[in-house]
């Protein structure tokens, strides 16, 4: 069992562990931490997947921002109304069929699929172990276009977000 | 050595449990927060398709989907703020206010 194996079987309890603890504790704020604890895993899963930039850009922009809004939405929408900020669940059990099932054709999916199992290491040794260059490169050029649309979303989100949560005044 | 199905798997699970999340919410908060979950693994998917294939398109459409992401997590907080302000509740069962 490689060092490789050894980390990627951790982070996978983690990251099963803490999205399991996302959607089943009965305390609303838990929720927002564990989802952070498996955001965190994400990136590192990133991390072993040989992209550090995406692991920057997953801390930065989902475990940090992202966490910090939900937050205060469930400060906002909670703490006013003066009860425990916790959480029930409904039809668990119709739940957890629907989601066995789409896993049970995920994963009969995957077996048939012809996939890829090994590493192409050739093009590393080539290539600067670092797609941060590259990414760079793309983004301002084949995919300009689109790296300039999502800015006009996210202007469009911004000031949509602005609209709902302004008010009537 | 950890291959391409074993990122698939994972993904596929963290989706699964996601999906249960948002079935099972009652707050909308909660809710938001299972879509989060989903659209995670689709994003470890699409790099670990990105790393075995030796292709970069997925890691640009990874930033593209974090981005995007985040956009819809603020627009949706903001509707579940107007939401109580108009409701009082988050509570997604209570909120039927286009039922006819």
């Amino acid at each position: 069992m490689t060092l490789e194996t050894v980390e990627f079987w951790v982070v996978a309890v983690v990251l099963l562990a803490s999205s399991l603890a996302v959607v089943l504790t009965p305390n609303l704020f838990h929720a927002v931490l564990y989802l952070a604890a498996a955001l965190v895993a994400t990136g590192v899963i990133f991390l072993l997947l040989d992209q550090p930039f995406l692991f920057a850009v997953q801390l930065l922009l989902y475990a940090g921002g992202v966490v910090t809004i939900v937050v205060f939405a469930i400060m906002l929408t909670e703490r006013l109304v003066g009860e425990r900020i916790r959480q029930t669940s409904r039809h668990l059990v119709n739940g957890a069929i629907v989601a066995a099932a789409v896993f049970a054709g995920v994963a009969g999916f995957l077996l048939q699929a012809p996939l890829t199992t090994v590493r192409p290491q050739r093009r590393l040794q080539e290539e600067p172990r670092d797609a941060t260059v590259a990414i760079g490169r793309a983004l301002v050029g084949p995919f300009a276009v689109t790296l300039l649309l999502l800015g006009v979303l996210l202007v469009t989100a911004l000031l949509g977000a602005l609209h709902f949560a302004r008010g009537e005044e | 050595m950890i291959g391409l199905p074993s990122y698939l798997v994972l993904a596929a699970l963290v989706f699964s449990i996601g999906l249960f999340g948002v079935l099972t919410r009652r707050n909308a908060v909660g809710i938001l927060l299972g879509i989060e979950l989903m659209l995670n693994a689709v994003n470890i998917n699409l790099v670990a398709f990105a790393r075995f294939n030796g292709d970069l398109t997925g890691l640009i459409f990874t930033l593209f989907t974090i981005s995007i992401t985040v956009a819809e997590i603020a627009v949706g907080l903001a509707i579940v703020i107007a939401i109580f302000r108009v409701r009082r509740t988050v509570e997604a069962d209570r909120l039927d206010l286009l039922r006819g």
